[in-house]
């Protein structure tokens, strides 16, 4: 395809090489270097699914070009944890009954890290203010914003640098 | 998913000028609105030039009196800004409301300004402020206030060549209050139906200044001045704040669509007005 180059991303500590075209989205990058637990939802900024830190920031990976992300450190959800040894998010969502079928847990841990990364010790209203970027059509949202809340409680216990 | 275009990510200001002097481009900022209507197809750029790498024009800065934010400062860099309740309390009001936090994080006030839409959450506070923009082109540098800015929906006086590096504004005047409302169908991430901002400054019970600028009830954003004309050098009795609130009801020209009806939002704007300007006045007499 024409405009198309070799980039490194720097995906979860490890740098990553692909060919992609100028107009390809990081979300697609993302995809087609096997990081599927990046979902793919609306692709026009609302549902917040496709959300990735970027330098410890979080934004929607649609709405972001490939090649601009180059020599950035990109987070995905498998960047926070494992399984074996989950995030404090990731084993509150599970814990607390955050996750239904889990679409959106990805981009809502995200975006919960986001948060916290800007504020060790948000609010509900600073949680929810947070999150509002982020669509769940299963679990009403409750159990997300109470599992949040503990997550950083217990990042703040202990003391982790976030 | 988009069609093909160009991408240049030029590292210099002066290049990112000589690439949109050359040939038609699409400047990309945070992308919240681009990179939507390039999936959409509604735009087909040839070339699109993004200012990432531009740090340069990403940061808040105060000189005397001045506050300038680049073009590149984003909403949440609005919001992190711990001056800025002080600085620019409608601004701070309407980054609260805005968007969500990705967006907000992606998407900047350059953007805000640039894409013209009636909508534009942070032009009805920047107006407020009589916030003036810097236009620069390889040519040389213009700046233009913010009221004059836009022409008719989605059109304004940037030429292609141009690119807006700043917005700044004069601090508030001591006994001054300045708010922005913003009605939508829910608190988070929605869009605006009506838009009221307003700025008062009294000298004892007499305004001195009045400016109010209307979000999402005309083609573009626009400052009520009949309205603050009624103000300017009175008493701010009830009965003149419920003439000045029809009046800017009456400078309103909105349109129905999904969001809600052209009478709701003429209703909203009048209702808006009135409360904001009460609410002004009774903060400073
Ligand atoms: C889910 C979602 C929610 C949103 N919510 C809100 C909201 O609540 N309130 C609101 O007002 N908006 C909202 N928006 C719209 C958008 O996020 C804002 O308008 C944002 O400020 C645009 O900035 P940007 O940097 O992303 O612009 P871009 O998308 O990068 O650019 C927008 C336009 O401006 C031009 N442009 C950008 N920068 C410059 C410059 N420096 N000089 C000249 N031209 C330039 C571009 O060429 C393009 O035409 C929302 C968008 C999404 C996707
Ligand atoms: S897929 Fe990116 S916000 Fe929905
Ligand atoms: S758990 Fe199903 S969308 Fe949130």
């Amino acid at each position: 395809m024409k405009n198309s180059k070799e980039i490194i991303l720097k995906i979860n500590g490890r740098n990553e090489k692909i060919t992609v075209p100028s107009h390809r989205t990081l979300l697609e990058a993302l995809r087609e270097t096997g990081h599927v637990e990046v979902k793919c939802g609306c692709e026009k900024g609302d549902c917040g699914a496709c959300a990735v830190l970027v330098d410890n920031v979080a934004i929607d990976s649609c709405l972001t070009l490939a090649w601009t992300s180059e020599g950035k450190e990109i987070t995905t959800i498998s960047g926070l944890g494992t399984p074996d040894e989950p995030h404090p998010l990731q084993a509150a969502f599970r814990d607390l009954g955050a996750a239904q079928c889990g679409f959106c847990t990805p981009g809502m841990i995200i975006a919960a890290q986001g948060v916290i990364n800007d504020n060790p010790a948000p609010t509900d209203d600073e949680i929810r203010m947070g999150l509002s970027g982020n669509l769940c059509r299963c679990t009403g949202y409750a159990k997300i914003l109470d599992a949040v809340g503990h997550a950083a409680s217990e990042m703040r216990k202990n003391g982790e640098p976030s | 998913m988009y069609g093909e275009f160009k991408l240049e990510m030029p590292q210099q200001l002066d290049e990112a000028l000589a690439l949109i002097a050359e040939d038609p481009a699409e400047v990309l900022s945070g992308g919240t609105n681009l990179m939507i209507e390039l999936r959409a197809r509604k735009l087909r750029p040839e070339q699109v030039v993004s200012l990432d790498a531009l740090s340069e024009l990403r940061g808040i800065e105060v000189d005397g009196n001045r506050i300038t934010l680049g073009a590149r400062t984003t909403i949440s860099d609005i919001l992190r800004c711990d001056d800025m309740a002080e600085f620019g309390p409608s601004l701070l009001d309407a980054a609260n409301l805005f968007a969500g936090q990705m967006v907000r994080n992606m998407g900047t006030v350059g953007g805000n300004i640039a894409c013209s839409s009636p909508a534009a959450d942070l032009v009805p506070p920047l107006m407020s402020l009589d916030a003036e923009i810097t236009l620069v082109s390889s040519k040389g540098t213009r700046k233009v206030a913010l009221c004059d800015y836009y022409l008719s929906y989605k059109k304004d006086v940037r030429a292609p060549s141009e690119m807006i590096t700043s917005v700044s504004w004069k601090k508030l005047a001591k006994n001054s209050s300045n708010s922005f409302y913003k009605l939508a169908r829910r608190i988070g991430d929605a869009i605006t139906v009506t838009g009221v901002a307003v700025t008062l400054t009294m000298d004892g019970d007499r305004c001195t200044t009045a400016r109010i600028a209307l979000g999402a009830v005309a083609p573009t954003v626009f400052r009520a001045t009949n309205a603050e004309k009624i103000l300017e050098g009175q008493i701010l009795t009830d009965d003149l704040i419920t003439t000045a609130a029809q009046q800017a009801k009456a400078q309103s020209s909105p349109i129905s669509d999904v969001r809600a009806s052209a009478e709701y939002r003429l209703h909203t704007v009048g209702k808006l007005t009135h409360r904001l300007l009460t609410q002004a006045r009774d903060k400073l007499v």
